[in-house]
């Protein structure tokens, strides 16, 4: 008997048969196996309850290590750079795993393949804004960028649908949200969400528009893609994914973080106020494509790029200019489009780098004028 | 039995090479194992993300990189179902 099932008839209800589950070892009782599920929620608040209280203590915690422990002066420039290392490296790290654990949680609920079912066949416009929103919660790495487009557009995903996940996916992540919220706060966050979004759901529109299916290379429409079932996770097991999902993606990017807080911290405390205005302010037209270009051959995820954002704005760049350049050197990198050079002509990334670069742009601009 | 990874090379792909290699130790089971990095071969079983674990042509995951316990679990059954046809 195979897994793998052709054509659409393979849903989740039949699914149930396929994976056997680890997590049940084979002759626990099912008295035990009840106390076994109430553990892990238990030990779930306890440790949420522990989060909150400790973020709520942080900045006593902070100011008495800096100035009452390490007995350092508020208004000396050390004082000041210490004192903002010791309260936005835990705030920031606290932040990530509370946030990167719900969504990690929340990806157990998506999948490609659910993506992809809600996805496909669907208009366009409707389609794009669709594809932009579940770019966010599809649990997606670029190095499956090529399955993933094959898959997508194989069954029936139109073309412009497929580029407006492709473009949210890797742009509006969690860990961008977290750090921008932590660091710069909270309308900021919004603001490249929203900003992501709306890119992605144009560029892909205009893709879709300039009708480049031929643009495709022809075998991946030739493509026999098969279809799996996939099984409903437990609610114990989904709780698990979200534990797993901290231990990774905090596990690889906490270096970039504190790395990043420090460098943040030094500038904060030596380097001048309005040092970076004269370069990349508001009044440098040329500094927003300056910026784009700058940050495509960049390749960096959020978590790299957001000390260097923090030590710009900190010293007077514009947002728009520093929205523009974080949004270059995460949406479009150079790696990704070695990988989708697989499945697209060398013209239709140019056309994909070109559109979403254009998308970037305007927004740096309109950024620029407004805030 | 027979396990394929299904992958395009990427870093986890790797690791979950070493994972199955450990599982196999572990259980005690023989098994050919391979890599399969092929874009068109992947897609034939359905896998939107990788790394994807294919134990006896069954895709028993895809996306991650399992544990090895549950590695070993999937590879014990499938030995079970084996004996079972035999």
């Amino acid at each position: 008997m195979s897994a793998v099932k052709r054509g659409c008839c393979a849903g989740p209800a039949q699914a149930s048969n396929i994976v056997p589950t680890a997590s049940m070892p084979a002759g626990v009782g099912p008295a035990e196996r009840d106390w076994s599920l109430y553990r892990r929620p238990a030990a779930l608040a306890a440790s949420l309850v522990a989060w909150f209280v400790s973020y709520h203590y942080l900045p006593v915690f902070a100011a008495w290590f800096t100035y009452d422990l390490l007995g350092l002066d508020p208004a000396s420039r050390l004082g000041s750079s210490v004192a903002f290392f010791v309260y936005d490296a835990p705030k920031v790290l606290m932040l990530l795993v509370l946030v990167v654990y719900v969504v990690g949680i929340i990806r157990t609920f998506f999948s490609p393949a659910t993506t992809r079912r809600m996805l496909a066949g669907r208009r366009e416009s409707v389609g794009n804004v669709m594809a932009a929103s579940l770019g966010i919660v599809t649990p997606f790495c670029s190095c499956s960028a090529v399955p993933l487009f094959i898959g997508f557009v194989t069954a029936g995903v139109p073309l412009g649908v497929t580029f407006s996940f492709l473009i949210a996916a890797p742009m509006v992540n969690e860990v961008a949200l977290v750090l921008l919220y932590g660091l710069f706060g909270w309308e900021v966050a919004l603001l490249y969400v929203s900003m992501g979004l709306l890119i992605a759901v144009v560029a892909g529109w205009v893709i879709g528009r300039l009708k480049v299916e031929r643009l495709v290379e022809p075998w991946v429409y030739e493509t026999m893609a098969g279809e799996v079932a996939e099984e409903r996770p437990l609610f114990t097991e989904r709780l698990r994914t979200g534990l797993d999902a901290v231990r990774e993606i905090v596990g690889k990017v906490w270096p970039y973080v504190l790395a990043g807080i420090a460098v943040g911290a030094v500038i904060h405390g030596y380097v001048p106020e309005d040092f970076m205005a004269s370069i990349m302010g508001r009044g440098a037209w040329w500094s927003v494509p300056l910026a784009v270009l700058a940050g495509v051959p960049m390749y960096s995820n959020a978590a790299g790029i957001i000390p260097i954002v923090q030590a710009l704005l900190e010293k007077g760049a514009a947002l728009g200019t520093v929205l523009a350049f974080m949004m270059a050197v995460i949406a479009l990198s150079f790696p990704e489009m070695v990988i989708l050079r697989r499945v697209l002509t060398p013209k239709l990334i140019a056309v994909f780098v070109g559109v979403v670069a254009s998308g970037i742009l305007i927004v740096g601009y309109v950024f620029n004028l407004v805030v | 039995m027979n396990i394929k990874i299904l992958g395009t090379g990427c870093a986890n792909c790797k690791k979950l090479y070493a994972v199955v290699e450990e599982a196999l130790v572990q259980t005690g089971i023989q098994a050919e194992l391979a890599k399969v990095e092929d874009v068109q071969i992947i897609m034939r079983y359905g896998v939107m993300s990788t790394p994807a674990l294919v134990i006896d042509e069954m895709v028993v995951s895809a996306g991650k990189v399992p544990r090895v316990a549950e590695v070993s679990s999937w590879v014990a059954t499938a030995a079970m179902k084996e004996a079972a046809a035999i």
